[in-house]
This record gives C-alpha cells, structure tokens and sequence, in this order.
C-alpha cells in the first residue's frame, strides 16, 4: 500500500480547507451555482436526483481495513447506511448533505483519501488490475506506476482543464481483467529482452462513440512513462476539440486524425518532453514499489480443502483463483446477490469485508471495476472461515463472470443524467436466471447494463449490452451482442428495435436459449456470436 | 399545471415550490403557471432553492403528477429502494405510483 509523505498530506489536508471556505461561500451566497458547480465537481460533489452525490477515489482500486472501515463509518454516519461501488473502482455515496462535505473530506484525509479528480476534465483516478500484486500471471506489480501517474496527474496545471475528461488503465498480464483497451490511454506493462516496459494504447473509450485504443507505442522503457504521457497529454490538449463535448475525447481526435499521425505529433513532443528531465529518478520509483512489497506469504503445498459442503464447493468455484504463491488464493467477493443492487453495500458489510482483510488477506483489498470486492492474499486454509463469515453478512453469492454478475449504472434511479432505470433491470434479469445450475450451464456471460449512452454500466463491452433509452417518455432497452472489455476487446453490436423492460428480459433468455442450442463445445456466448453472427439471434429473438 | 422544483441547497433534498413555501412532498405543489420561471429566479436568488427548473404535471386524485417519469422519480425516491422513498405528508393520500 502506498502510503502518504509529508507532500500528499499538505496537499490533500489543503485541499480540504480550500473547499471548506468555498462551501461556505455558497451557503452564504457569496458563491452562485453557476460559480460553485465546478468548484464541487473538482472535489467529486454532484447534484443527483435526490440529493447531492460524493464520489470518493480508490485509486487503482486498493485499500485496506483501516480505510475500508472509515467508508462505513461515513456511510453511517453522514448518508444513509450504504456505498455504491463504480465501474471506475471508486465508492459513492447517494445522499450527502453540502455542509457536511468538508467534515467528511476532513475525515477520508485522515485515512489517505480523497475525491479529488473524481470528476471534471482532468485526468480521473487511475485504475488497475484487481489481482495486481497476487497475480501468477502478471509480468511485475503495476500499482507503483499507477500510484506514479497518480502523483504526476494530480493538480496537474496543465491537465486541470483538458478538452474533456481523461482515464487511464494499468495493466501487467496478457489477461486483462481492467477493460485497458477501453481508456483514453491503456498501458501494459510488459516484459521484453528483460526489460520492463509498456505497451501503450491511446484514444480507447465507451460512451457515445465506443472506439477500442489503437496501439501506439509497442515498446516504452518503463522508467519513461512519464514523460510519454505528457506528450500524449500535450497533444490532445492541443489539438482535442473543445468546441463540441461530444467530440471532444481523445478517441475523436485520433479517430479523425489517425493513429499514425497522432503518433507522429506525440514522437515529436516526447524528442521536447523527454529533454526538460520530468521522469522520476530510478529511486523514487523505487520508494514506491518499496510500499507495494508483496505481503510475506510462504509457500504451502501442504493445503486441502473439504469440499464436502456443496455451498461451500460452488463458492470455492466461482470465486476463487489461484495466486501466484501456491498455497494461497484470490478471493472475489460478490456484490451482485441475486434480486440486490449491483455495486450497493451496507455500511456493515463494508465493516465485514475490512475486518476480513485484516485478518486474512494481509490487510488489503481490492475493488474491481465490475463492482466487486476482492481479498487478493487469501491462505487456502482459511477459505472455509472466510466463507463462513461472508455467506452471514449476504455476501457469498457464488456468481463471478455468471449472467448474474451484472455491471449496472446507478441509472434513473440516482443519475440526473440517466434516461432509464439499470436496476431493476439488473434485479429482474438476475431473478429471472437465479437458478445456479442453469447459470452454470450457461457459462461466462457478461451482461452490462447502462442507463444512459455515457456508458457508466459498459453496454458496449459486454458480451451481453443494455442500453435504456429515452423513447416519447417512456424507457426502451436497446440490445446489443458481442462486446468485451476483455484483451479480446470489441465493442458490441445493437441487434435491432428496442424492448420494454420485461420484453428485454425476455430476449436475453431467448438469446441465450439460442445460445445453448447452438453452441460447440467449450464456446461462450460470446464465441457462439462471433462464429455465427447476430442472425440466428434475431431471427429467435424477433420471431 | 406548470410547477417549480429543485433540490434543497444544504441538504439536496427535492422540493416542490407549494405556494408560499417549499415542501418536500410533490402533492403539495402548486400550478405556478406564468409565474413559474420568476418564482424560480426570486428563491434561488434567496437561497431557498438550488438549480430550480419547472417542470409540466398533471392532476391527478393524489395531486399533481409530474408528467416526465425522471420528475416522478425525484418526486418519490428511488425506486429500487423503498424504505427510503419520499412519504407522503398525509398518509391517506397513499404511496406515489411512477
């Protein structure tokens, strides 16, 4: 874990008394709305449909119980008892109160966090892979770089104001668990010649125009990333289109210009970037990795499991895998129960989840950008009293990557910008597929569903797409088939005229029943679609 | 009906603009007619509102409906989670139907 130094903390503590003053300025109107609103989405505070929203940054997606434990706490006692974990790995809570955001800043700075980039058009929190560090997979740990970019985006001048807002993904193993290829820029690092070094994937993004990022760099020596991406950077900022929102990500800029002469115009950058000496000295990177030593695990070859609870053996199947240290595991923790809200804990199971990390995974955990929880340092020993404690706290529902393990947006429910409701289209889909065995047979299906085409619930990216619409009033869902955010990246296809809610139900099923009589052995849904195409899917589905 | 609403400043709670007051409850809201878009101006200047918009409703037995289904959320709460639904202020009024 990486932890704060004497400049993290000025700055984060700063930042909050900064903000304090500027709420007390709205609240006696020396500040108007119009004033205030950029000022509070600078600190991740947005209005909501109900109430004001804060959106606290995980960055990469790792914590541990004391900062875990300070998530519950203000869900207690500032909202209403419960988070909402993001598609970017981050927490938010759906009901604050203006004047208690600079108390509750106060209180996340004393655990080493914040809300800053959460929102606005800066570079936002950078995500990672959730077995970053556990692994067997990965070519080294790519947190530090991440906690490095962290620290070079932060309250960059330059970055503050860009065309539009900015996401970045690290990676490190051919698996991508973290939709890298669906960033504004999406690194991998790899390893060539026995060298550390980086893909480097730019112009990748969902929303209203879904691209996959083109690969840029083939090889970037990691102790360059820096300066790399400040030439990326630079020249989105300078050619990217203010004029439009819609088109002002960088994936229409490389889009419209091609990726060889975006290439091009960030080569030449990087011969003036590289000159001014901005990369970090070898030691500074290596007093971040320092913080990201992997936990002391010793190898255990001696560890059997009693596999005689079916309860406990389904769990053990779909939610744990292998860690790079035999003996141990990677433990992902469901938030997706069958009927709940993808994403939402209560303020307890928060408090449960930390005191598990504590006490079993080296006190760390992970947030996925599916909405799921992962304790990445689990003794396979201690894997029966983990589950023990999570099937008490309604938090062993054994469905990873299973139709059930919906991605869903807050949607018309919460978001002011939604056109649709996710929820309870994600509750009705996974009632209406809960029986295990059905979900067994059906495989991996990754099912996401958005309320709006800003793509916070990643339709285009699943196997499975839900788009709602706003159709004469009334919510539509549009389908689409064929998207991954997976190292096989796509965007998906819609596949015709749009449904009601419980019309779109339905066609899932019947996509899915066409699946099943379709498909060869070992095929997902996906590789069923991608042999066959979408018309024996329509033809069942608009019969 | 034409009426006015927008969110608490402090709390961002929704309200409803009920004639000489904000209420918390969409079936005390009154038709602010032509007066709506200067009813919003006053109070938000006041700070007795935030971001007020107007939206258009229809009577109905249980009072005014906001006519777009994004208002009638506002108007109740989100719908995936009842306990923390907007009540109506008098309970014979009944729950508020999206």
């Amino acid at each position: 874990m990486y932890k704060y130094d004497e400049y993290d903390r000025a700055l984060v503590d700063a930042r909050v008394e900064e903000f304090r003053d500027q709420v007390q300025r709205r609240l006696s109107g020396a500040l108007t709305e119009d004033q205030f609103k950029p000022l509070r989405l600078m600190n991740g505070l947005y209005l909501q449909l109900h109430a004001y929203m804060l959106r606290v940054a995980i960055p990469y997606g790792t914590l541990d119980s004391r900062q875990t434990r300070m998530l519950a706490h203000i869900a207690r006692k500032y909202d209403r008892g419960y988070g909402h974990f993001t598609t970017r790995q981050n927490l938010q809570y759906n009901w604050i109160k203006l004047d208690d955001t600079p108390d509750i800043l106060a209180e996340l700075a004393t655990v080493e966090m914040h809300a800053i980039q959460t929102s606005g058009n800066c570079i936002r929190n950078i995500s990672s892979d959730q077995y970053a560090g556990a692994a067997a997979d990965e070519v080294a740990d790519p947190r530090p770089y991440a906690e490095l970019l962290r620290q070079w985006s932060t309250f960059h001048p330059e970055f503050s104001l860009l065309p539009r807002k900015f996401k970045i993904a690290v990676i490190a193993a051919d698996e991508d668990r973290a939709a890298m290829k669906l960033h504004d820029i999406g690194l991998k690092l790899v390893r060539r010649d026995g060298a550390l070094g980086f893909e480097v994937y730019v112009g990748g993004g969902q929303g209203r125009t879904p691209m996959v990022a083109p690969l840029i760099r083939k090889f970037l020596p990691a102790d360059e990333l820096v300066s790399y991406l400040e030439a990326c950077l630079r020249v989105y900022n300078r050619y990217g289109r203010r004029d439009n929102i819609y088109k002002a990500r960088i994936k229409i800029l490389i889009h419209e210009i091609g990726a060889d002469q975006y290439r091009a115009e960030v080569e030449e950058e990087y011969l003036h970037v590289k000159a001014l000496g901005i990369d970090p000295p070898a030691a500074e990177l290596e007093r971040i990795q320092a913080m990201f030593a992997p936990p002391p695990l010793v190898r255990d070859d001696s560890v059997t499991i009693d596999r005689s609870n079916p309860a406990f053996a389904l769990w053990l199947d779909h939610q744990v895998v292998k860690h790079k240290v035999p003996g141990h595991a990677i433990v992902t923790i469901s938030l997706k129960p069958i009927g709940g809200i993808p994403g939402d804990a209560s303020a307890d199971q928060i408090d449960v989840i930390a005191d598990l990390a504590e006490r079993f995974s080296h006190d760390e955990l992970r947030i996925t950008h599916a909405q799921n929880v992962v304790l990445p340092h689990v003794h396979m020993g201690d894997l029966a009293e983990v589950w023990a404690a999570l099937t008490a706290a309604g938090l062993a529902t054994p469905n990873l990557d299973l139709i059930s393990d919906i991605i869903a947006c807050p949607g018309l429910d919460y978001c002011s910008l939604a056109n649709a409701r996710s929820i309870p289209l994600a509750q009705k889909l996974s009632e209406r597929f809960a029986d295990m065995d059905r979900q067994r047979d059906l495989g991996e299906v990754k099912l996401k569903i958005s309320g709006c085409i800003n793509a916070c619930g990643h339709h285009h990216a699943g196997h499975i797409g839900i788009l709602g619409v706003d159709r004469k009033g009334e919510e539509n869902y549009q389908l689409s088939f064929g998207g991954s955010g997976a190292e096989d990246a796509s965007v998906g296809r819609i596949i015709g005229p749009g449904f009601s809610e419980d019309g779109v139900v339905d066609a899932v099923e019947t996509a899915l029943e066409t699946y099943r009589s379709l498909r060869t052995e070992g095929e997902r849904f996906l590789d069923t679609y991608r042999r066959i195409g979408a018309e024996p899917f329509k033809a069942a589905i608009y019969a | 009906m034409r009426l006015v609403t927008g969110n608490d400043l402090i709390t961002g709670d929704v309200t409803w603009w009920a004639g000489r007051e904000w209420s918390r409850h969409v079936a005390e809201a009154v038709d602010a007619g032509t007066d709506a878009e200067a009813i919003a101006q006053r109070e938000e200047a006041a700070l007795r509102v935030n971001a007020p918009y107007i939206v258009d409703a229809a009577p109905s037995p249980t009072g005014p409906t906001p006519l777009h289904i994004k208002d009638r959320i506002r108007a109740t709460g989100p719908t995936v989670r009842p306990d923390l639904a907007v009540k109506p202020a008098d309970a014979s009024v009944g729950s508020y139907q999206i």
